[in-house]
């Protein structure tokens, strides 16, 4: 029997954007045209104030780490231990992702350490951000 | 709503707890209500309010052959029966009915006649946290603690902590899955699961049920049973993504539920006497005792390490063993609710002497909702 396989996004009308981007090498946030308030996930009006008027641009993929566990049961695609962590974006939002580039240690992974996106092909529909350690 | 116009007059687990593999989850149900039933003293046929969670109400109201005319299906995760319970008493306060039962059952461990739950891949959940790994609860609910621990300077020791002291509990109670004591070494040398949490600070997975039976305040008084009286109640939802929740040092959906009730109870802190808080993992209680305002979260680490919630504590906290020592189906809210009306009735395996007041407080999801019921035994 085949291993069962990784599970896979599927885009809605109104997220198609954000994988169109990650596809694209580009991470896509919202902003409010009404408010200014950065947003993740994508949906087309502003949580923070209701407002139709909203606005996609590429972020600049810079992010801190804000928290994570080190998973260390098995699970389709992954090789434990891994972490699965939560990054806030330089623009405000924060996302769940994980870090390579790094050893999956409490050691290595620093709270508030610094990272920067970086984008895994998954298949021809999906492409994943994924985070590293920022190089600058 | 009014304080104690509304009381509990009916309560009970399942027959069997722990591993049930010989009952189905409706059974299980079943099994619930009717004990519940007969500890109210009830027929079938006197129940006219109903309201469960992950089953529909639909299914156990047609199994249990009850024809209801109020029906709360709320299923926002463990805590829904929290919800129900406020929902119950808002409806038996306005006449939409007279006597309603509360169900709960979970074949949480043997998966008989298991509704599976799926994450679709077009949902948000499935788009945006699925991918990167996320699995069973303990892969999600732990998330934050790192965070948490970071901002309030709490150790992994007063963490550990928490499933000592629950053990103590649980030691005191003949029906908890769990009585062996253990101690902090035990618990920081146990298996890793999801680091910074090991196996004796993720909940066990059982099987069982549970149900209660709600009745106003002035017809309670005819009950076989003592009755428990619904002093205070609050309820909100966050988000069902945990890295979604507004921040990590804090639940948001626990600092709306928790003052409502508290608010609407008209007590004060010093006042309770007994206290649950739902702890899937180790980190809930610590969450609880910050965001329901008991004290700072910076102090809570050190409370629970220092023995004020342990047996003889001045603040006695999940006394039956708790969701890591007692049981835990998957949706352990209706144990939290089970425990604090054996406390308020007197009869509770560890009872707390003269407790007259017990706050229940539950999670559902991770961190995605949360409900908080205040009983107490006086008018």
């Amino acid at each position: 029997m085949a291993e069962p396989a990784r599970g896979r996004p599927k885009a809605t009308p109104e997220t198609q954007h954000f994988w169109d981007g990650a596809r694209a090498g580009e991470l896509r946030l919202q902003r409010c045209d009404a408010c200014a308030q950065a947003y993740f996930p994508p949906r087309p009006f502003c949580p923070a104030c209701g407002s139709r008027k909203v606005s996609t641009f590429k972020a600049s993929g810079k992010a801190t780490l804000y928290s994570y566990v080190i998973h260390h049961r098995p699970v389709p695609g992954f090789t434990p231990p891994y972490a699965i962590a939560v990054v806030a974006l330089e623009e405000g939002p924060r996302m769940m992702t994980n870090i390579v580039d790094c050893p999956q240690t409490p050691d290595a992974l620093e709270l508030d350490m610094r990272l920067e996106v970086t984008f895994e092909k998954l298949d021809e529909a999906i492409t994943l951000p994924l985070f590293r350690p920022a190089k600058d | 709503m009014r304080r104690n116009q509304v009381a509990v007059v009916g309560a009970a687990e399942t027959t069997e707890l722990g591993v049930i593999p010989h009952m189905s989850q409706i059974q299980l149900h079943a099994d619930a209500a009717l004990n519940a039933i007969a500890d109210a003293g009830l027929k079938l046929s006197d129940i006219d309010g109903f309201a469960t969670a992950v089953e529909t109400p639909q299914q156990i109201a047609h199994y249990l052959g009850i024809t209801p005319t109020w029906v709360d299906g709320t299923s926002v995760g463990g805590c829904s029966f929290m919800l129900h319970v406020r929902h119950a008493a808002a409806a038996i306060e306005a006449g939409l009915c007279k006597t309603v039962l509360i169900t709960h059952a979970e074949s949480g461990k043997s998966n008989i006649g298991r509704t599976p739950r799926m994450i679709g891949p077009d949902s948000l959940n499935g788009q945006f946290e699925l991918p990167y790994g996320v699995s069973t609860p303990a892969s999600l609910f732990p998330i934050p603690v790192l965070r948490y621990m970071k901002t309030h300077g709490i150790t992994h020791e007063q963490l550990a902590m928490v499933a000592v002291v629950q053990r103590e509990w649980a030691a005191k109670n003949p029906r908890a899955t769990m009585k062996t004591p253990i101690t902090v070494e035990d618990v920081l040398n146990s298996r890793m699961i999801a680091y910074p949490f090991r196996i004796l600070q993720c909940c066990l997975v059982t099987d069982g049920g549970g149900a209660l039976i709600l009745t106003s305040a002035e017809r309670a008084r005819d009950f076989p049973q003592k009755p428990v009286y619904i002093l205070g109640t609050g309820e909100s939802v966050e988000t069902p993504m945990v890295s979604q929740m507004q921040t990590f040092d804090s639940s948001r959906a626990f600092r709306v539920a928790g003052p409502l009730a508290f608010k609407e109870a008209g007590i004060t802190h010093k006042d309770v006497d007994h206290l649950m808080i739902y702890d899937a993992f180790a980190h809930l209680p610590l969450f609880g005792l910050g965001d329901l305002g008991f004290m700072p979260h910076e102090d809570a680490g050190k409370f629970i390490a220092g023995g004020h919630t342990r047996p003889g504590g001045k603040l006695p906290l999940n006394t039956n063993g708790g969701g890591l020592s007692y049981m835990h189906s998957g949706m352990y809210g209706m144990y939290a609710l089970q425990e604090s009306v054996r406390q308020m009735r007197g009869i509770a395996p560890a009872q707390v002497q003269g407790a007259k007041i017990s706050v229940c407080h539950g999670v559902g999801g991770m961190f995605a909702a949360s409900g908080t019921i205040i009983f107490t035994n006086e008018t």
